[in-house]
């Protein structure tokens, strides 16, 4: 088991260096450099290479690398070009307000869409389930910044109910971005609820049709006491796997509808540094968003480990 | 003789097979609906040209956002050009990029998949690493990059979709040949000392092709998805080429007094995606196969 759990955490630390290599040769791919961007016309001569000196440009790109790894390790991600800002300053407030976001879109979505999918599977074929599951075909299938913009459009501009569109500063207050933030709320956790129940639906379906279940319905076990006692543990598990997955997925998602909404979050940053050739923040940002994705698939792994006793044993025989 | 009327035989049956598996899907109303906005989408992408009313790009100042009407039965947009020839065209640079966009990502993707799971071992061990790797860096982050580094042009977005979205069917395809290759007929195509060219070609194929070409149904509507998010970014194909993509974010802040240029492609573009999405998953169902249970990776 130990053993299991530290060769999950090596992988996905594997994982995190090839993406540190992928981002680093990328963004050194990419025409132009810090300096030239920065010094725009003046990129020539003696002040290019002061530049050069100063932002340590002027040394080989693997003890860069080295150099930028060890550094990041320890959360110093170095400097930001355009505000010239340490990157971990200008992260703080960005990842706090994404947080946010994302969390009150993961804690309104996952229990509406347990309800969603066991309500579909249980009433499967019938009127419920066809309703819910035209809608949750709809709200999956619709990009975010469709959704995002039909939302603004009917809630913000033809009945004023709430503001279209986030204008506050970076750092502000929670109590004063709550308002701002319902409808990009809405807008995230309606693909993500949607893409949750679907998978619920099935696993509950699955679960439903198993031999124990049939047994349990013979043996004349109360309907909702065998939906609670016997379908819904087994039939939940297997699906967090995949609702880490689509977590991990909305990280895309959120950066779009950041943008629709001017939401000041990590989603946003993404886009001004990859516009400005901020290659520093860009590779902070690919890190920090890789590492989250990683994560978030190690929560999973190991929950399913801990609350599957056959896997334990299994993987161990292996 | 015998040999020929056999082979005959089965290129019927294959065809057979086809038309069964499209009768299938379009007796659900779920697939028949899906099946009839594909197609309807795809013959408007190739007619679009001819019926046009107006030139997609003409720029007149003096129709600048006007309502719909009989003449501009959309109305237009900021910069006065006809809404409605922008939109029948826009699915043309959608379906074309992602389309043949899909076709590359099923081809590296499915191929890399089926060798990796039949050669197994180091090389294995390897690339799914670097394939993981990939796909844990979010998509849009990753498509930006490489769209920022090669440009906008059809040539660049095609090949970095396909690259991109391929990552995902490598996994997929991975695991469909360690569904087969412990068979029987795999050993013994071993033991007949066959190269694993040909095994892969003649054993492995035949038998992963269903649940590739699903997980490459998916992808198109993902792709399409992704690619029309670029342009929304402004990443994506560039003005003045009608996309939908494009066209929302345009008119976007306009649409208080003017939401007529911003609904028709949101129209266009839901249509077609969720005309994808219901196709791939009758598809999905009339090969057996369940894509309820995965996630979007």
């Amino acid at each position: 088991m130990l053993f299991l759990i530290i060769k999950r955490i090596l992988l996905g630390l594997i994982t995190l260096f090839i993406v540190s290599l992928i981002t680093f040769v990328g963004t050194e791919i990419l025409p132009g450099d810090a300096c030239t961007t920065y010094l725009e016309r003046q990129a020539f001569g003696e002040q290019l290479e002061a530049c050069y000196r100063r932002l340590g440009l002027n040394v080989p790109a693997y003890e860069r690398y080295v150099s930028w790894a060890v550094n990041a390790i320890q959360g110093d991600f170095g400097y930001s070009l355009s505000g010239e800002m340490p990157i971990k300053e200008v992260l703080g407030p960005r990842i706090k307000n994404s947080l946010v976001l994302a969390s009150a879109a993961i804690f309104i979505g996952i229990p509406i869409a347990l309800i969603l999918g066991i309500v579909t599977a249980l009433w499967r074929d019938k009127l419920p389930d066809v309703a819910i599951s035209t809608v949750t075909i709809f709200a999956m299938t619709i990009p975010e910044f469709i959704s995002a913009t039909l939302l603004i459009l009917i809630i913000a501009i033809w009945l004023e109910w709430l503001p279209g569109i986030v204008i506050v500063p970076t750092d502000v207050s929670f109590l004063e971005l709550l308002p701002n933030i319902i409808l990009p709320v809405i807008a995230i956790a309606m693909i993500m609820t949607a893409h949750m129940a679907r998978m619920v639906r099935s696993s509950v379906i699955q679960v439903m049709a198993s031999e124990y279940v049939q047994m349990a319905i013979l043996k004349g076990v109360p309907y909702w006491k065998m939906v609670f006692k016997h379908v819904l543990p087994n039939a939940l598990l297997p699906a967090i796997n995949v609702v880490a997955l689509t977590i991990a997925w909305l990280l895309g998602g959120v950066v779009v509808t950041e943008v629709v909404f001017n939401y000041p979050g990590l989603g946003r940053l993404v886009i001004e540094s990859i516009s400005n050739r901020d290659l520093p923040t860009v590779q902070a940002l690919a890190i920090i968003l890789a590492s989250i994705y990683v994560s978030i698939n190690l929560l999973a792994d190991l929950m399913t480990l801990m609350l599957n006793p056959r896997l334990k044993t299994l993987q161990i025989r292996k | 003789m015998k040999l020929d009327n056999i082979y005959q035989e089965e290129k019927k049956s294959n065809f057979a097979k086809v038309s069964e598996i499209i009768i299938t899907m379009a007796s659900r109303p779920s697939g028949f609906i899906g099946l009839s906005i594909l197609i309807f989408h795809v013959v408007l992408a190739f007619i679009s040209p001819y019926i046009a009313p107006y030139d997609f790009k003409a720029i007149n100042p003096t129709l600048m956002l006007q309502a719909p009407s009989a003449e501009y039965w959309f109305g237009t947009d900021d910069l006065g050009r006809d809404v409605f020839t922008r939109t029948i065209l826009g699915g043309r640079t959608a379906l074309t990029i992602t389309f043949f966009g899909s076709l590359i990502a099923l081809l590296w993707g499915g191929l890399l998949g089926i060798f990796c799971g039949l050669v197994g071992g180091k090389t294995d061990d390897v690339v799914m690493r670097i394939v993981d790797a990939f796909l844990s860096i979010p998509w849009i982050l990753a498509m930006l990059l490489i769209v920022s580094l090669l440009g906008t042009s059809t040539e660049v977005l095609i090949p970095a979709l396909g690259f991109f979205y391929g990552k995902g069917i490598v996994r997929v395809a991975r695991a469909a040949t360690h569904d087969v290759i412990a068979k029987d007929f795999i050993v013994s195509a071993r033991a007949r000392g066959h190269s694993n060219f040909s095994i892969i070609w003649n054993e492995i194929i035949p038998n992963v092709r269903d649940s590739i070409l699903v997980e490459g149904a998916m992808r198109w509507s993902w792709m399409l998805l992704g690619f029309s998010s670029l342009s929304f970014l402004g990443f994506g194909v560039s003005p003045p080429t009608p996309d939908w993509g494009l066209m929302i974010s345009n008119a976007r802040g306009l649409m208080s007094f003017a939401y007529w240029s911003v609904i028709a492609p949101i129209v266009g573009l839901s249509s077609l995606i969720i005309g994808i999405n219901l196709t791939a998953d009758a598809f999905a169902k009339a090969l057996g196969i369940d894509r309820s249970t995965k996630a979007p990776v």
